[in-house]
């Protein structure tokens, strides 16, 4: 080695709250993320119950209008950027290198970093809380109500710096997993042979890493606008304010996919388990998912069937948005396929999947109302909207969510929650959702916009905003009793065996949880469901690695490092200093500089190996 | 759990068509229900057409979905279930299946795109229109000279159109993105910066047609209502008339109503020729009268104010109560409003003085 002096020691075998800090092990991480998105989802649903007090009758002063605005942009950004997508990159990081036989991800100091980068995001943009007030021009920020003309203060500022570095840790993680699910899988694990859940996975990355450079394009513009003065997005200037809602919708579209693909793959895991048959269709879905990953790309105007781009623009967008109904239909036969002559066990995961299909069926059928453009010119801004969403986002995605979070249990946490509590919890928060949201169908269609923080009460809708607050009454109590159920599970639950399910997939082939490499043999795949068939094979039982203590111990493992969080505070502090002062921007630049730097010439391996690579 | 679970998944349906016939209620002012114009009817239309497709769609898969989950439950001594991985007939029928719904829907709604983009009655064959202008936070609507108007008229807040008869609706921005939106006639069109917008509605029966802005546009969007009222021709022909006449002089105007005017057009801290003690509110500064030195444009037009059923924004009912209220707090009224925010008078620390209030009142409401 010609430059051994730069190198800093890794740290070695750090434990406690440093052996998280420093963690670069790919369970590890999951559990990050998969605790950070829930406290912010918690946050995010807090958030929603204010607003659901506000609006629970006509005329009400719950909370200023301003702070409703910024009430429901906090909501909307929270729940999509911070709940909803790291929630899917929770189960990314723990299952997808169980499922494909690999010991980690690709990168391992990457997948640390976009994990901190993600937190450095969450903490900027509800900072901003504290610091003079939260953004208040809604999740989509539309020109020119977010230009310094309109919005002088920093809120808007938070939430573009937020998302700019939201977006740099989706970025990594997408290109990681890319990497990793193309390049680590086992032996024999051939594409067709992947589980759904890595299938949809990879489509998310690869929507992920083609959707953020357009968001990040805006981002910039609107950055330069409010910073430097530019008039990218001002009208007085000249500007046309429609080119923003283009650029955010050409990201806004792919990305409803990139929340509702990992949910899709999730219950594609969790059925075929709990019918004992093998996904109905297999190839059918995943042509399905790469399909609607691909028409994604091609219906972001139905967000703009009101804003004028004339008859012949929103008859195409109608066709195409019609068109990508068939997909997701195709998608719900084949669950029911799954379903059809199988040995179905309601346990909560399934019965979270069955509420999936359910709620997500009626999302579907509400979003084919609306890509009729004639007819959208009704519902478009109005609580039917809200509706739609909630029921593609709460009902899918946020249901199969919590499915995976059930399904995957007993291999998080090595215990077994309680099956009763699952079941009260499911019911609730089911009983809550269609409560809280389907109401909201009928106060949209009686002529309710959204994002109004009063309404008089000569316009009959008292009742139905009634029902929704009662319903999400009922919501928290349903999200109270997941939490409690889960933390109770998780601190005294009963052990749990390696493949409590009788699974199909390859992370049930070993202990709960799984040890620190994962596999002590990197197993050898030969069809769809390898782990299901090897069990059946009559010549050898599989053996459950993990299940003695001394193996393992010839396993080259990457070790832990402090520089992945180095760089993400630096991304942090300069998002700050590009807000307050560009002496800071210099500081955090630096700080970040030194990180990667340090990170180049980290030692590959632990320093008591004595190994200069 | 799987006899419970049954027996809601049945009772789900019942219920929410239930709901459904419950929530049909267009006695309310902005139900889509009760679609009164040409355009609204054609867009309710396509939208029951679609919400009754959706119907079928979703009790065929409820119904598939319970009866599977009843029958394949998972009994006592149950073995592996076949491994079955698929069936090519079942894969193409369900492909090709809703393919040709979505086929029989599509020329329907292409054909309502196209009718309801083009006017039936457009300007060029002499068919009324009207400027409507979005403000942070208030509707203005400009009826320049044309075939049927001799004079331009401006007002804010109300449409006045004639019924049965469709209307062009030029669409324009001044600030932010805003939306036209009158439910019972024709659904929203945006109002956005530098782009022309526009839209076509006709209001079948004469009435008044309660609207609202529907794309989010700061502090007070929810107070940015505005009411559209549908005359016959003739007396739609005499309200234009009117509102082309300037201010009627009030021939035998109190001394509070001639304090008022003085008022509203002296300055902001000067005293007024009616009486020394009382100063000037400088609301000229904003908004115009005609026939009188107030010619103000960024506020509403005031010339005849008291014709008007409502007052900032349609959010309050146009009475010397309400009036009195706001003039005393607007910001209170209406949140974040141009006028509390930069109105001299507001930023002082005394505000409108009672006096003034009354004379401003007494003024405004001679406004006919």
């Amino acid at each position: 080695m010609t430059m051994p002096s730069l190198a800093i020691p890794r740290p070695v075998h750090p434990t406690g709250v440093w052996g998280w800090v420093t963690t670069i092990d790919h369970k590890r991480i999951g559990i990050l993320y998969g605790v950070t998105a829930f406290v912010l989802f918690v946050i995010g649903g807090v958030e929603a119950l204010v607003m659901r007090a506000q609006l629970v009758q006509a005329e009400l002063d719950v909370v200023s209008p301003e702070m409703f605005n910024q009430l429901f942009t906090m909501h909307g950004t929270t729940m999509i950027f911070l709940a909803i997508m790291p929630m899917g990159a929770a189960f990314f990081n723990y299952v997808i290198p169980l499922q494909i036989g690999a010991r980690d991800v690709a990168f391992p100091r990457l997948n640390a970093f976009s994990y901190w980068t993600f937190l450095a995001g969450a903490i900027m943009l509800n900072g901003s809380w504290f610091l003079g007030g939260a953004p208040n021009a809604g999740w989509f920020g539309y020109a020119p109500i977010t230009g310094a003309a309109y919005n002088p203060g920093h809120g808007i500022d938070f939430w573009i710096m937020s998302l700019q570095i939201l977006g740099i840790a989706s970025l990594a993680a997408a290109f990681n997993f890319i990497v990793t699910i193309l390049n680590m899988r086992a032996p024999g694990m051939t594409l067709m042979r992947m589980p759904l859940f890595t299938w949809m996975t990879l489509i998310t990355a690869f929507l992920l890493v083609l959707a953020f450079p357009v968001i990040t394009v805006a981002l910039i513009e609107l950055m330069f606008d409010r910073f430097f003065g530019t008039n990218f997005f001002v009208p007085g200037a000249g500007a046309n304010p429609i080119l923003w809602q283009h650029l955010f919708w050409v990201f806004g579209h792919p990305e409803v996919y990139i929340l509702i693909l990992p949910a899709m793959g999730i219950v594609s895991e969790v059925l075929p388990t709990f019918s004992k048959k093998p996904l109905f269709g297999y190839p059918v879905v995943v042509l399905s998912g790469l399909i609607i990953g691909f028409m994604g790309w091609m219906v972001w105007s139905h967000h703009m069937f009101t804003v004028g781009l004339g008859p012949i623009a929103n008859s195409v967008f109608t066709i195409t948005t019609m068109a990508i109904a068939v997909p997701t239909g195709i998608k719900i036969f084949n669950w029911l396929g799954t379903m059809w002559k199988g040995s179905i066990t309601f346990s909560t995961p399934m019965l979270f999947s069955l509420g999936f299909i359910t709620v997500f069926t009626i999302g579907g059928i509400s979003g084919v109302m609306h890509s009729q453009a004639a007819s959208d010119a009704q519902q478009q801004d109005t609580y039917f909207i809200v509706a739609h969403i909630h029921y593609v986002l709460f009902g899918g995605s946020i249901f199969a969510l919590i499915a995976g979070i059930y399904y995957w249990f007993p291999k998080f946490t090595g215990r077994m929650y309680d099956e009763l509590g699952g079941k009260i919890t499911f019911w609730l928060v089911f009983a809550g959702m269609n409560l809280t949201f389907f109401p909201m169908h009928f106060t949209g269609l009686d002529g309710m916009p959204r994002r109004i923080y009063t309404y008089d009460s000569a316009m009959g809708w008292e009742f139905w905003n009634l029902t929704s607050t009662a319903g999400a009454a009922l919501l928290a109590v349903g999200i109270a009793a997941l939490i409690y159920n889960v933390v109770s599970g998780w601190v005294r639950g009963k052990q749990a065996p390696g493949d409590p399910w009788d699974a199909r997939t390859l992370e049930w082939s070993m202990s709960s949880p799984p040890p620190e490499y994962n596999f002590a043999e990197i197993p050898t795949v030969t069809e769809v469901d390898d782990w299901w068939a090897s069990k059946r094979r009559k010549d050898a039982a599989p053996v459950i690695a993990g299940a003695s203590e001394d193996e393992g111990h010839s396993i080259h493992l990457p070790q832990p490092s402090y520089w992945p969080l180095v760089v993400s505070v630096g991304l942090l502090i300069g998002g700050y200093g590009l807000i307050y002062h560009y002496a800071v921007a210099a500081i955090g630049l630096a700080v970040s500089m030194v990180g990667v730097y340090a990170w180049s010439f980290e030692p590959v391996n632990d320093p008591d190996e004595g190994s200069g690579h | 759990m799987p006899k419970l679970k049954r027996r809601h998944l049945i009772a789900l349906p019942a219920l929410a068509s239930l709901a459904v016939l419950a929530s049909c209620t267009p006695s309310n002012p902005q139900s889509t229900f009760d679609a009164l114009g040409p355009v609204a009817e054609s867009q309710l239309l396509l939208f029951q057409v679609i919400f009754w497709a959706g119907v079928v769609v979703f009790v065929i898969v409820m119904a598939a979905l319970i009866y599977i989950s009843v029958r394949y439950r998972a009994r006592e001594g149950d073995g592996d279930p076949e491994q079955i991985h698929g069936h090519k007939g079942m894969e193409i029928g369900w492909s090709i299946a809703p393919a040709v719904v979505l086929l029989i829907v599509a020329p329907w709604t292409i054909y309502t795109i196209f009718a309801n983009e083009n006017s039936p009655l457009p300007p060029e064959e002499g068919g009324l229109v009207v400027e409507a202008t979005g403000h942070q936070w208030w509707f203005e609507f400009r009826y320049k000279v044309q075939d049927r108007v001799s004079e331009e008229v401006v007002t804010a807040n109300e449409l006045h159109i004639p019924v049965g008869e469709p209307v062009n609706v030029d669409l324009v921005s001044k600030d932010v993105i805003h939306s036209f939106w009158v439910p019972k006639l024709a659904g929203k069109v945006d109002m956005v910066p530098n782009n022309d917008n526009g839209l076509w509605m006709q209001a079948d029966e004469a009435g008044v047609y309660a609207g609202q802005c529907a794309e989010f546009c700061g502090v007070s969007h929810a107070n940015m209502r505005f009411t559209v009222i549908a005359q016959p021709p003739d007396e739609f022909d005499a309200w234009l008339r009117e509102q082309a006449a300037p201010a009627a002089e009030p021939t035998e105007a109190t001394p509070l109503i001639r304090l008022g005017h003085d008022v509203f057009v002296t300055r902001f801290g000067r005293e007024t020729p009616a009486d020394e003690d009382v100063q000037g509110a400088g609301c000229n500064a904003c908004h115009r009268i005609e026939g009188t030195s107030a010619r103000g444009t960024s506020g509403p037009d005031l010339t005849h104010f008291a014709s008007r059923a409502t007052f900032a924004a349609g959010s309050m009912d146009n009475t010397a109560e309400y009036l009195r209220s706001w003039l005393h707090s607007p910001e209170e009224m209406k949140p974040g409003n141009v006028m509390s925010r930069d109105g001299e008078v507001f930023n002082s620390p005394t505000g409108l003085t009672e006096v003034q209030i009354s004379a401003l009142i007494a003024f405004l409401r001679s406004l006919e």
